[in-house]
């Protein structure tokens, strides 16, 4: 057992009112420059809808993520080392900019120039790639709001299994908005399939990143993350991705997309997990049982016995404390209310959704006209569509998980309804969704009340550490060569495994230069 | 020994040389974030699928077979019962193989970046002079391999021009043997010690970048401050807000 952190996020889906706020703000911090136009860190998809880039969620098609072989051994759908060193030259498994979108600006500028006429001047499309008049067709939202639904949205991949009329039926009636980062994934492809070792998962918080000094543009990456969360900036010709916003992190400051959000859906707290059992959780065969085995690297930050090993681990106590009242831990593990995206991917991804109730029930009041809307737990037994489809997206295609964690939605809603209306809740309605009142209580004021420092649980970075964190990834390029030396007696002897990629430790080879820096102000 | 001869045998070739060391190294320190394969793939796939591959597996094979036919020596081969007469035919034979595809995929490329806009916008005055050269290069040697070595009479470059480039090496330089070759030859060499000398400038560093350590890594890197790196003093955080 070996305990490390990684930061997490939960999105409560309810409450997402698909503005893109996110987007735009996070894009105004990190990716509104030339070669990043068609970059999105931070994207909001309508469910059910194409994605970004368009069915991006279709392994079959991009081979992105883990899978099993015929034995049972985790590799990378995309290949193996020696198949990427073959087809480096042209990576077959690379999306082009038209599955993205070609990024376009308006000529605004003939809005002052043009001469006086009895129309008015246009400002018209250009792409950003050739500065050529484009013709629109397509965008990183082009189908917002199920716009273009009937010919679009049958495309989706989460509609597999479900027939014709009912795919049509249900993007008329079922809708809700999917805000989308990196996961920052536990067992991330991405830096699986980057051969120049470029991407790396920090030590102490997981956050996932590209170093740009190393990078080499071998764009193995951006084919290799199923979520096509990293992007290849083609001005630069290195790869670019979600940095959780390190820099505010290690403040204790939340992520932009966080911190602007409207909705205030987003929650960010540490988890503890078991790295020496993330190699083990994603090679479980059974797709359905992946919820499970990521929950089970897990390690309740409240248990004794795990926080000994975390100290002992070198992680600090503030830290640990945190852990503990982590709300990602609270709505993942502790009320199950939350689920990853697409675990079948097998990344064990750290970025968590609590599914959207309102739809469900909307469905619901609209189809049986018989049913009362407000019989929650009917409408979450009932519609099997809606559930399918969320079991696709949330659970590999279990059902179950998604009922569960809805009819605790469900319960609170009408716990709280009876309790704001004066009357005495019935002890039953918890029950009916296995849970207690005091459990209730926590639920509401995480996801109803939100408050914010209920939402965002962040230590901050010590200080007497955190130069040496900044350093690690402002392009410091300190004896990466050794790294790999380092690195290189694991020679295939484990495909996931913690990994010292530096031997040169702080109190070892670099203690003459640390006790030689003035110290910092704390 | 004429004046033209000493400069274009002895003087371009160790110029190129210590450009070529020079400025790698400089690079190397300097430039790590321009240190990339500068992908088009993302603007344009289909092309790239096909022209890049032969560009590139042949321009691999070839180098093999310069290794082989110039720096390895007549002699070791014959010694190990290769004989010249055996050489020329699998020389041409396999150089022949190694040129066509060279010579689609760069056809490939080149169109490629002429005629696809979202590719030519992205050209750089270095890539205009690299593939010029290689243009050039590519050319000369595809007339030396089928004109000269497969169809006709062949020439035996293993007793001129590949002594005279071990002998650089050895800093006992013959330009008098390379005075005596062929022009295809002569312009052939000579324009590769400008792409030499161009290659620490442009986008061919990404070369020796090929990452065979990834064959030896295990999937996942981790990095940070418990096992890693020296402080850098100059980056102070910014105060918590809460
Ligand atoms: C084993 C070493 C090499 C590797 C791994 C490699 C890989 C690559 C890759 C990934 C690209 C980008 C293709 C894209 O647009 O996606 C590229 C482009 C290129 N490479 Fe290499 N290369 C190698 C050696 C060479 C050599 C020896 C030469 C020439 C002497 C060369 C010449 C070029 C040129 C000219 C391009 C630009 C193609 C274009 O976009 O027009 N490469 N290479
Ligand atoms: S979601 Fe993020 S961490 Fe996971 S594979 Fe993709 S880029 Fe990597
Ligand atoms: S965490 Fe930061 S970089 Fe990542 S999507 Fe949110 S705002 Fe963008």
């Amino acid at each position: 057992m070996r305990i490390m952190v990684n930061v997490g996020m939960v999105m409560n889906l309810d409450k997402c009112i698909g503005c893109h706020t996110c987007s735009v703000t996070c894009k105004q911090v990190w990716t509104n420059r030339r070669g990043t136009e068609y970059v999105w860190f931070n994207n909001v998809e309508t469910k059910p809808g194409l994605g970004y880039p368009k069915r991006y969620e279709d392994q079959d098609r991009w081979r992105g993520g883990w899978e099993l072989d015929r034995r049972g051994r985790l590799r990378l759908r995309s290949g193996g080392w020696l198949y990427k060193l073959l087809t480096i030259f042209a990576n077959p498994d690379l999306p082009t900019i038209d599955d993205y979108a070609e990024p376009w600006t308006y000529d605004y500028e003939t809005l002052f120039t043009a001469p006086v006429s009895a129309d008015d001047p246009v400002a018209r499309a250009r792409s950003q790639l050739t500065g050529r008049p484009l013709a629109l067709r397509g965008g990183a939202n082009w189908d917002d709001n199920l716009a273009g639904a009937p010919e679009h949205a049958g495309a989706d991949p989460n509609l597999r299994g479900m027939e014709a009329q009912v795919q049509f039926e249900f993007t008329q009636a079922f809708m809700f908005y999917l805000p989308r980062i990196c996961e920052h994934c536990l067992n991330p492809s991405c830096v699986a399939s980057c051969p120049s070792g470029a991407m790396y998962k920090r030590e102490e918080d997981g956050i996932v990143l590209v170093d740009q000094d190393k990078c080499r543009g071998w764009r193995f990456c951006v084919s290799g993350c199923p979520y096509k969360k990293v992007y290849f900036n083609h001005q630069t010709g290195k790869a670019e991705k979600c940095t959780f916003c390190y820099p505010r992190i290690e403040a204790g400051l939340p992520t932009i997309c966080s911190e602007t959000c409207v909705g205030r859906l987003r929650h960010l707290g540490l988890i503890l997990y078991d790295a020496d059992g993330v190699r083990e959780a994603a090679s479980v065969r059974d797709p359905h049982r992946l919820l499970d085995a990521q929950l089970g690297v897990f390690c309740d930050p409240a248990d004794p016995t795990v926080q000994a090993q975390a100290r002992r681990d070198g992680i600090p106590e503030d830290w640990i404390e945190a852990a503990q009242r982590s709300p990602v831990y609270a709505l993942a593990v502790r009320h199950r209310v939350a689920l990853p995206l697409h675990p079948e991917f097998r990344t064990l991804p750290m970025v968590w959704y609590v599914p959207p109730l309102s739809p469900v029930v909307n469905a619901v009041a609209r189809r049986a006209a018989d049913a009362d809307p407000d019989d929650v737990f009917y409408a979450v037994d009932q519609m099997r569509i809606p559930l399918q489809y969320l079991a696709n997206l949330l659970a590999a295609g279990d059902v179950e998980p998604v009922r569960a964690a809805l009819r605790r939605l469900a319960a609170l809603r009408a716990y709280m309804r009876e309790q704001q209306l004066g009357g005495t809740p019935d002890p039953a309605i918890p029950a009916r969704a296995g849970m207690d009142p005091g459990a209730l209580d926590e639920l509401y004021r995480l996801l109803a009340i939100a408050k914010y420092e209920d939402r965002y649980v962040i230590p901050s970075a010590h200080t007497e550490t955190a130069d040496r964190l900044a350093a690690v990834h402002t392009g410091c390029s300190v004896g990466w060569e050794s790294q790999f030396a380092a690195t290189a007696s694991h020679f295939r002897a484990n495909h996931v495994q913690f990994v010292h990629v530096q031997p040169r430790r702080p109190d070892h080879g670099a203690s003459e230069t640390m006790a030689a820096e003035p110290e910092q102000p704390s | 020994m004429t004046s033209a001869t000493l400069l274009a045998w002895i003087v371009l070739p160790y110029l190129a040389i210590a450009v070529f060391a020079v400025g790698h190294a400089w690079r190397w320190r300097h430039d790590q974030f321009g240190w990339t394969s500068l992908s088009t793939q993302l603007q344009e796939r289909r092309l790239l699928m096909w022209g890049s591959p032969l560009f590139h597996y042949g321009t691999l094979a070839a180098i093999a077979g310069h290794v082989i036919g110039i720096l390895i020596p007549a002699s070791w081969t014959a010694a190990i019962g290769v004989s010249e007469a055996t050489y020329h035919v699998f020389s041409a034979v396999a150089g022949t193989v190694a040129i066509v595809a060279i010579g689609i995929g760069l056809v490939i490329l080149v169109y490629r970046r002429v005629a696809v806009r979202r590719v030519a916008v992205t050209t750089s005055r270095v890539d205009v002079a690299v593939y010029v050269l290689l243009i050039v290069i590519i050319g000369l040697g595809a007339a030396e391999t089928i004109a000269v070595n497969l169809i006709g009479p062949g020439y035996d470059y293993r007793a001129t021009v590949a002594i005279w480039f071990r002998g650089l090496f050895a800093a006992d330089p013959h330009p008098e043997l390379m005075a005596t070759a062929p022009w295809l030859y002569q312009a052939h060499a000579i324009s590769a010690w400008f792409l030499i000398a161009l290659w620490p400038f442009s986008r061919l560093v990404h070369a020796w970048s090929y990452p065979v350590l990834y064959l030896g890594r295990p999937w996942i890197v981790y990095r940070g401050y418990r096992s890693a790196v020296r402080p850098r003093p100059s980056l102070t955080p910014t105060a918590p807000r809460r």
